[in-house]
């Protein structure tokens, strides 16, 4: 891999959902003596659920968004 | 190792890390970084407290945001701090094992794949492209093009284009997916693989633009130049499409050889 100068202040600036998707949903899966590794869709729903909370927490206190069903795992 | 602590895994590399590759590097709970060999590779691990990195902490954590990111951050900040020395195979995110003799026992258990994955990412980076569209301004450009067909200046004509317009908002959708189809193809020539991802959730990304393509391409290095004027080119080419870009990255996408798409 060969990174060209500057881009560790680029990568500071990524959007943490770009992030998220990639260590998330990317990366090779084994399996762990911790499963959650290998639990692919429940790994990125627990996140999810995180996310969406957040946002909702930020919008409309107290109330919890549904988590989109398919949103993250497809690929 | 004990019985509170495990092993988190960051990455995994051939065998030509030196070791200082990772010695500055902390890792998800602020522990320094190591190395574990096996059979000609080496697993870049750290010894993590099980109170919070052990299963039930895990489910308990990650849905706790703040504390997901710091990890993700941490996690990836590793990966790709070793991703600028050595070609990686990177692990998903809460990849845990209960000592070293077990990460060991995964090195000799999937070497086929780790070797197959880090002479696919070798010589090669991952980079994101995404692309947005405005509708409006999409909608109009393809009934410009649609218009234009009918010549101009005469009453007919503004006709024409005022229909045009009208069917050009029921065949937008259709338009936009072809141009990322385009967009996602030319892409691909000009890459060692690529994968379409699902459209970010605009809940997600806080961001109420029409995502019509989530990419993530892997380019040999001698070609990033290329790569990034093609989507430069394919950015301006579009009326109403723009194409954002993300990277370098470490591979996370094309970790797992079952991943590759020609």
């Amino acid at each position: 891999m060969r990174y060209a100068d500057g881009s560790v202040d680029e990568e500071r600036r990524i959007a943490l959902i770009d992030l998220l998707d990639r260590v998330l949903s990317g990366g090779v899966v084994i399996t762990g003596d911790i499963t959650l590794s290998i639990a692919d869709i429940d790994l990125v729903r627990i996140s999810l659920r995180a996310l969406i909370s957040s946002i909702s927490t930020l919008s409309v206190p107290g109330i919890d968004a549904p988590v989109p069903r398919g949103a993250r795992e497809g690929t | 190792m004990t019985d509170t602590t495990g092993v988190w895994m960051y990455a995994v590399t051939d065998g030509t890390l030196a070791g200082d590759e990772t010695e500055a590097a902390s890792g998800v709970a602020g522990e320094q970084v190591r190395t574990v060999h096996e059979g000609g590779l080496t697993a870049v691990v750290g010894t993590v407290p099980l109170d919070d990195f052990g299963e039930a902490a895990l489910a308990r954590n990650l849905e706790d945001l703040d504390w997901l990111e710091k990890v993700a951050r941490a996690h990836d900040s590793v990966v790709a701090d070793l991703a600028r020395h050595v070609s990686v195979v990177p692990l998903r995110l809460a990849t845990v094992c209960l000592d070293d003799a077990r990460v060991r026992a995964l090195l000799a258990e999937h070497r086929e794949q780790f070797s197959s994955a880090l002479t696919l990412v070798t010589g090669r980076t991952e980079w994101g492209v995404k692309a947005f569209a405005d509708r409006k301004t999409l909608t109009a450009a393809v009934a410009e093009s649609d218009a234009g067909k009918a010549g101009s200046g005469s009453g007919t004509a503004y006709l024409l284009r005022r229909r045009a317009q009208l069917a050009a908002q029921e065949s937008v959708e259709r338009d936009a997916a072809a141009r990322a189809d385009e967009i996602h193809d030319r892409l691909l020539r000009t890459s060692a693989a690529g994968r379409r991802g699902a459209p970010t959730d605009p809940a997600l990304s806080g961001s109420h633009e029409w995502m019509l393509l989530n990419g993530t391409y892997l380019v040999d290095d001698d070609r990033a130049d290329e790569f990034r004027s093609v989507v430069e080119e394919l950015g301006s080419r579009f009326p109403g499409i723009r194409l954002e870009m993300s990277g370098p990255w470490p591979p996370y996408s094309f970790a797992g050889a079952e991943r590759i798409s020609p």
